[in-house]
């Protein structure tokens, strides 16, 4: 480095005032773009922009795809009737193709080249995770819609959430567990390579516990795993009441149907890492998992008038009934909309100051009101599998 | 008792697809000297094969799996074959690392095109053989175990013969011997080696095509992690031996199983390579391989 600066220095102590009238030539041109593209992260007359980032292809599709679809719809919906604030919303979507590493540099680009108010995303906690910390730096406010694992709010007052988190969903199912399926002694298989999963466990195994239930085997498995037989013998040889498997669902799958190979009959069940229509794809996938519950956001057969109006645009719209996380991708759009209208301006950090605010937000899933960590307190939905179909079950209040 | 018979099965079942993967990757370093990286997606491109091939049966049959095997085999083979002819031939008087370089491009090149032709969501894979469980007093068999085992056996077996019955088995053995001294026998060197590469990679399809049966679920990324293990099985065994090959595939298959059903499960992959690194401290050349003097 020493030997080749003194001749690089020199070029540019030689060319200095090139460079400054380069550099002055730049800037004024970036400078005049801006009010004519009408962007910018400020108060221009064009569309606002809003970036997303989300699990489009990849493991996770079926979460990302739900997800963008519900934001898509909300957008869409809010630019029909007239937008915010007079300006319409312009979506700039990201894929992360469900890999680690991508979110980061997805979100940069949003917040950096794009230049949006806001971000949405993700489904998978671990990725929220990781686009956290950037949002937060920048200080743009970023909305999960589906991320239960707490730390995902903890990385900073710019980020909130409006699902649950994981210590209620955790506490729910423990409930469900020894209330509806009488369990007892209960086996918990967990994705060590999902912070969501880690975390749900956890937060189901104190509250078991803590209830007088007993974990009768802890098995542990990685995300790239296919053959879940070894750690399921294991769980065969205590006799548990129920297994518990925190996982997503293109591995439930797989597990379920190892587990009746094995001639384990007992139910199994989890959180809405379950809900995808992948979960029952394939031949016998249905029959394997028929009597396994899971917890989740929302349901289309729940009764509420404005549940039923989303499931009706929804089904007009993508000719499928929405699932959770469309719900959940819906509500981040929605909530977003209102704090920019709440805040008469689309600046990032009003923006911010009135989602802290919000209180008795009425999303399609559910009333939610965001509490001092930035977590929206609102009901769960219990659903189960019958006939190789999802079946609402029931809903618990916190 | 009974645990530990099941774990076994569990096991062996495992082990028997990691052993025809290790296979490809031992036969194509016995003829070239080199590991072919791409061996594992060959396993993938198998597998989705008899995704497509399968949907043409709508019942599980007997028939009907049988044939979607030897239809994935068939295209991989040729798959196999065509990687070989324009990916490694015109390298084959480069330098050893040229062609280790072209073969991680070749697998990455066929990854990528698997996620723009097949995409990168994960795929039902159809159920194209017939599945039972059988319990034998407290053990509970599933039919799809006994079938990769017997499956696997019978192409062991006829590897073996083709390898040590045949001219072109014999033929193989002289290249993988000495190849200068086999091409002045007269023998054609680019055929025995194109062979070779649709062997391998016919056995991985048939690899590629069970693990979907076991494991419905499959992606372009499905090679990856089986593939790897299957390459330490190789080693394991003593790279360049069939029947070490083999023997290593089955004993990972076991172990990775005895490990992830007790407390140590997050230990599996580390305990995999410990054993590796032991057995190769130990015997360098893995557990049937021969020292050779090397030349200098």
């Amino acid at each position: 480095m020493s030997q080749s600066a003194p001749p690089a220095a020199s070029i540019f102590r030689r060319h200095f005032r090139h460079f400054l009238l380069l550099t002055a030539v730049t800037v004024l041109g970036l400078v005049g773009c801006k009010p004519s593209d009408g962007s910018g992260a400020g108060s221009g007359t064009g569309a606002i922009k809003v970036g997303e980032f989300a699990s489009l292809t990849g493991n996770e599709a079926a979460f990302g795809r739900s997800s963008h679809q519900g934001t898509v719809l909300a957008v869409e919906e809010i630019n029909a009737a007239g937008g915010v604030l007079g300006r319409q919303l312009e979506l700039i979507t990201e894929d992360n193709q469900s890999k680690q590493d991508e979110s980061a540099t997805a979100v940069k680009k949003l917040i950096s080249r794009d230049k949006v108010v806001a971000v949405l995303g993700e489904v998978a906690s671990g990725r929220s995770l990781e686009a956290a910390p950037i949002c937060q730096q920048y200080k743009i406010p970023q909305i999960s819609p589906s991320s239960t694992n707490p730390k995902v709010t903890q990385m900073g007052d710019y980020i909130f959430r409006v699902c649950f988190i994981d210590p209620f969903q955790g506490t729910v199912m423990a409930k469900f567990a020894q209330s509806t399926l009488k369990a007892k002694k209960v086996a918990v298989l967990t994705d060590v390579g999902a912070p969501y999963s880690v975390g749900l466990a956890t937060f189901f195994k104190e509250r078991f516990v803590g209830d007088g239930g007993e974990i009768v085997a802890e098995q542990k498995f990685t995300n790239t795993d296919k053959d879940f037989k070894a750690q399921l013998t294991a769980i065969k040889s205590v006799a548990p009441d129920a297994v518990f498997v925190p996982a997503y669902y293109s591995q439930v799958t797989l597990i379920v149907l190892q587990a009746r190979e094995l001639g384990i009959t007992v139910p199994f069940f989890g959180g809405d890492g379950w809900e995808a229509p992948e979960l029952l794809q394939g031949s016998g996938s249905g029959e394997a998992l028929e009597g396994c519950y899971f917890s989740t956001h929302f349901s289309p057969d729940q009764d509420s008038p404005r549940a039923k109006e989303f499931v009706k645009s929804y089904e007009a719209k993508y000719g499928a009934k929405p699932d959770a996380m469309a719900a959940l991708g819906y509500d981040s759009a929605l909530l977003l909309a209102d704090a920019i209208r709440r805040a008469g301006v689309a600046e990032p950090t009003q923006i911010r100051d009135m989602l802290a605010q919000t209180k008795d937000f009425d999303g399609v899933s559910g009333m939610m009101t965001l509490d001092a960590d930035r977590n929206a307190r609102k009901s769960a939905v219990i659903i189960g599998i019958r006939d190789g179909k999802f079946v609402y079950k029931e809903t618990v209040n916190p | 008792m009974s645990e530990f018979i099941q774990q076994l099965i569990n096991g062996l079942s495992v082990g028997a697809m990691y052993a025809l993967i290790a296979i490809g990757y031992t036969l194509v370093y016995g003829v070239l000297r080199f590991i072919n990286f791409a061996h594992s997606d060959v396993f993938m491109v198998g597998s989705f094969t008899g995704l497509y091939a399968g949907r043409a049966f709508t019942q599980a049959s007997w028939a009907g799996g049988v044939t979607v095997m030897l239809v994935s085999m068939l295209a991989c083979a040729v798959l196999g074959i065509v990687i070989e002819r324009v990916a490694y031939k015109p390298l084959r008087s480069r330098s050893k690392l040229t062609v280790l370089i072209t073969a991680i491009g070749v697998s990455m090149l066929l990854q990528n095109v698997a996620q723009l032709v097949f995409g990168t969501n994960q795929q039902a894979f159809p159920d194209t053989l017939p599945a039972t469980t059988f319990q034998l007093g407290k053990l509970v068999v599933s039919s799809k175990d006994l079938v990769v085992l017997g499956f696997t056996l019978c192409l062991l077996g006829g590897l073996e013969y083709i390898v040590l019955k045949t001219r072109i088995g014999t033929a193989m053995r002289a290249v993988s011997f000495n190849p200068q001294a086999a091409a002045l026998m007269g023998i054609p060197i680019d055929r025995i080696i194109s062979f070779t590469f649709g062997l391998g990679s016919a056995l991985a399809a048939a690899g590629g095509f069970l693990w979907a049966y076991k494991f419905p679920r499959i992606d372009p990324f499905m090679g990856v992690a089986p593939g790897l293990t299957a390459f330490v099985a190789a080693v394991l065994g003593g790279i360049g031996n069939i029947t070490g090959a083999a023997l290593g595939g089955l004993m990972l298959g076991v172990i990775e199983t005895m490990v992830k059903g007790s407390r140590w499960s997050t230990w599996t992959e580390a305990i995999a390579f410990v054993l590796l690194i032991l057995v190769l401290l130990f015997k360098p050349a893995g557990l049937l391989g021969r020292v050779q003097a090397e030349k200098v």
